[in-house]
C-alpha cells in the first residue's frame, strides 16, 4: 500500500536520503529504524508531499499523495507530535482535521476514545499536555478519518511501557483489518515490540530489511564452554565458520551441529543458544555508535 | 490517563475500502475557508487581538465624545478614528493567519491534509478579509451606539451623514492593510520579523523620499500612507486610483507572489 522506489534527497552537497526502496504491503506494520539523523523522517516527510525528492518515487495507494482526492481521508499522518497550537485544546485540534477532511463530529470521540485520552484531557490545551498526551493526541488525529494507510514518526516517543504495548495492539489491530502501517524509531526494541517487518537506515542508505523473524533468527549459534578452542577447531574441520567473541563462540552452524561438535571435542558446555536478534542489535548498534563518531569528530 | 483503553480499531475494515475514487484532489475550497477562519478565532492571541482593537477603538471613540470639539464629533468623523487602531490590529491579524502554520508548525498537519499549499494560501486570504469585514461591520456598530448615546448626553445636533466614498475608502483602506499583512506573514514565515517589517519598511520607504529631493514625485506613486489618505477622506479622483494602484502591486501584489511561491515551495519540518 506504501511503495517508495529510488528515493533520493540531496541537500547541497550532502546527500539525506540515498536510494531508498522498499515497501508496506496491506496488512503489515512496519518498522523504519534508524539512528537519529540517519534520514527516516526525510523519507516520510517525502512520502506524504511535504518534501520535494531529488529523485526517484514514493507512493500511496498507488499514486503520489498529492494526487489523492482528500489523502487525510484515507492517510493517517503524524510527523511531529508536537507540532501542534500550543493554545488550542486537544479537541480543537482534532476539529480542525475533521472539518478539513469532511469526517463526521463525532469522528474525535470515537478517536479520543482510541486513544485513550479523556474528555477532560482533550479540553486542555496542548501546552499542558506531556510528551506521551501528545502522541496521543498526534495518533487520533492520524485514526480520525478511519484511513486506510498510517505514516507515523516516532509514535511511541515518550510513551511508558505500557503504552507502548497498548500502541502494539492498536496497531496490531489496525492492520490485521487490511490497513498498513508504516512507523519510525530510533530505538530497537520500540520497533521490536510492535512491527513485523523492518527497514534499517543508516546515514541515508538502507543497511537491512526483511521480517522480524528472517532479521532476528537465522544469526547462527552463540556457545559458551570450558574450551571454545577446542570446538571451534572441531567446527572448522566440518566446514563451518566460528568466531570467539566476549560472550562465547558465534558461528553460523544451528545450536545441534554445535552441541555435537562440543561432545565430539569433549568439552563441558555451559552455554548453548541460537543467537536472538544479536545481529540486527549489533548491526544498529554499530550504525549508532559510527554517528555518535561522526558528530564527536 | 487510562492506558486500558478499547481494543478497537478502525470501525470499517480499512481493506475493503476498494481503489482510490477518483476525484479532482484537493479538499473544497469552502471547507478550507472554514478551517482557515476559524484558526484565525481560537486560540487566546487571535481572540485577544480582536477584543483589544475594538476596545482600542470604543475607547478611542468616548475620549473624543468627552474631550473632543463639538463640531467635529460627526459619525463620519468618529469612523475614520476607528479606522486608525483598526489599520494597526488588521494587518496583525493577517500576518498571524499567514505565519502561524510555520512559526507553530502546524503546517505538518495542515499540508499533509491538504497538499495543494496554493488553495491553503488562497484560503488564508480570504478567510482574513472576511474576519476584516465582520470586524469592521462590528466596529461600525460600536460607533453607531456610542455615538447614539454620546450625542443624546451632549444634547448637541447628531450629524450621521456618511458619504458613500468615505465609508467604501475607510472600509478599502482597511482592506489594503489587512492583505498587505497576509502577504508580508507569507514573505517572512515568521510573526515578529512579519510585523516588524511591515511597520518598518513603509516607514523607512516615507522617510526616505522626504529626505532625498525628487523623490516625492515617486513617492505619490509608491507610498501606502499617500495614496490611501484621499481613501480615508473619501477624495478619491482620477490619478488617486492609479496611485492606489501602483502602491497595492508594489507593496501586496508582490509580496504576495514572493510570498506564495515560498509557502509552494519550502519544505515543510
Amino acid at each position: 500500500m506504501i511503495s517508495i522506489q529510488n528515493l533520493t534527497k540531496r541537500y547541497g552537497g550532502v546527500t539525506a536520503v540515498d536510494d531508498v526502496t522498499f515497501d508496506v504491503p496491506r496488512g503489515s506494520v512496519t518498522g523504519f529504524l534508524g539512528p537519529n539523523g540517519a534520514g527516516k523522517s526525510t523519507v516520510m516527510r517525502m512520502l506524504t508531499g511535504l518534501t520535494p525528492p531529488t529523485s526517484g518515487r514514493a507512493h500511496v495507494l498507488g499514486r503520489d499523495y498529492r494526487d489523492l482526492p482528500n489523502p487525510g481521508e484515507r492517510v493517517g499522518v503524524m510527523l511531529d507530535a508536537s507540532a501542534q497550537h500550543p493554545g488550542r485544546t486537544g479537541r480543537e485540534a482534532l476539529t480542525l482535521a475533521a472539518l478539513t477532511t469532511g469526517v463526521d463530529r463525532s469522528r474525535i470521540d470515537t478517536a479520543l476514545g482510541l486513544v485513550g485520552l479523556t474528555d477532560d484531557e482533550a479540553a486542555r490545551r496542548v501546552r499542558t499536555y506531556s510528551l506521551g498526551m501528545r502522541q496521543r493526541l498526534g495518533l487520533a488525529g492520524a485514526l480520525l478519518a478511519d484511513p486506510q494507510v498510517l505514516v507515523l514518526d516516532e509514535p511511541a516517543n515518550g510513551l511508558d511501557p505500557q503504552g507502548i504495548h497498548w500502541m502494539r495492539s492498536l496497531l496490531r489491530d489496525f492492520a490485521d483489518r487490511g490497513g498498513a502501517v508504516l512507523l519510525s524509531s530510533h530505538l530497537l526494541h520500540e520497533v521490536q515490540t510492535v512491527a513485523d517487518d523492518i527497514v534499517v537506515i543508516g546515514r541515508g542508505r538502507i543497511v537491512a530489511s526483511g521480517s522480524m523473524e528472517e532479521l532476528v533468527a537465522g544469526s547462527g549459534t552463540l556457545v559458551r564452554s570450558e574450551d571454545d578452542g577446542a570446538i571451534a577447531a572441531r567446527l572448522h574441520t566440518a566446514g563451518h565458520e566460528a568466531t570467539r567473541s566476549e560472550q562465547g563462540l558465534v558461528t553460523a552452524a544451528d545450536p545441534a551441529t554445535v552441541g555435537r561438535a562440543a561432545r565430539d571435542a569433549g568439552v563441558a558446555v555451559l552455554e548453548l543458544r541460537p543467537r536472538d536478534g544479536q545481529g540486527l542489535e549489533e548491526l544498529f548498534l554499530r550504525l549508532t555508535v559510527e554517528d555518535a563518531r561522526e558528530v564527536a569528530a | 490517563m487510562s492506558t486500558t483503553t478499547t481494543t478497537a480499531g478502525p470501525t470499517r475494515p480499512a481493506g475493503a475500502a476498494g481503489p482510490v475514487p477518483d476525484g479532482r484532489p484537493g479538499v473544497p475550497l469552502g471547507r478550507l475557508l472554514r478551517v482557515e477562519l476559524r484558526k484565525l478565532v481560537d486560540t487566546r492571541a487571535g481572540r485577544w487581538l480582536l477584543y483589544a482593537s475594538s476596545a482600542v477603538a470604543v475607547v478611542a471613540v468616548v475620549a473624543f465624545l468627552v474631550w473632543g470639539s463639538g463640531e467635529d464629533a460627526t459619525f463620519a468623523g468618529l469612523l475614520g478614528l476607528t479606522t486608525l487602531p483598526l489599520a494597526i490590529a488588521l494587518p496583525i491579524l493577517g500576518i498571524m493567519a499567514a505565519t502561524a502554520e510555520w512559526s507553530q508548525r502546524t503546517g505538518l498537519v495542515t499540508f499533509a491534509l491538504e497538499p495543494h499549499r496554493g488553495r491553503v494560501v488562497a484560503a488564508k486570504v480570504l478567510a482574513s478579509v472576511v474576519l476584516g469585514a465582520v470586524v469592521v461591520v462590528l466596529a461600525t456598530a460600536g460607533v453607531a451606539l456610542a455615538y447614539l448615546v454620546g450625542s443624546a448626553l451632549r444634547d448637541g445636533p447628531a450629524d450621521w451623514s456618511v458619504p458613500g466614498s468615505l465609508g467604501a475608502g475607510l472600509a478599502l483602506t482597511l482592506l489594503v492593510y489587512l492583505v498587505q499583512g497576509v502577504a508580508f506573514g507569507l514573505v517572512f514565515l515568521n510573526t515578529p520579523v512579519a510585523i516588524v517589517a511591515s511597520l518598518v519598511l513603509p516607514t523607512a520607504f516615507s522617510i526616505v523620499s522626504g529626505l532625498v529631493t525628487g523623490f516625492e514625485r515617486v513617492a505619490v506613486w509608491l507610498d501606502l500612507s499617500l495614496v490611501t489618505e484621499p481613501l480615508t477622506e473619501g477624495t478619491m479622483a482620477g490619478s488617486d486610483w492609479a496611485h492606489l494602484g501602483t502602491a497595492s502591486l508594489v507593496w501586496i501584489g508582490l509580496p504576495l507572489v514572493v510570498g506564495t511561491w515560498r509557502v509552494l515551495t519550502r519544505e515543510v519540518a
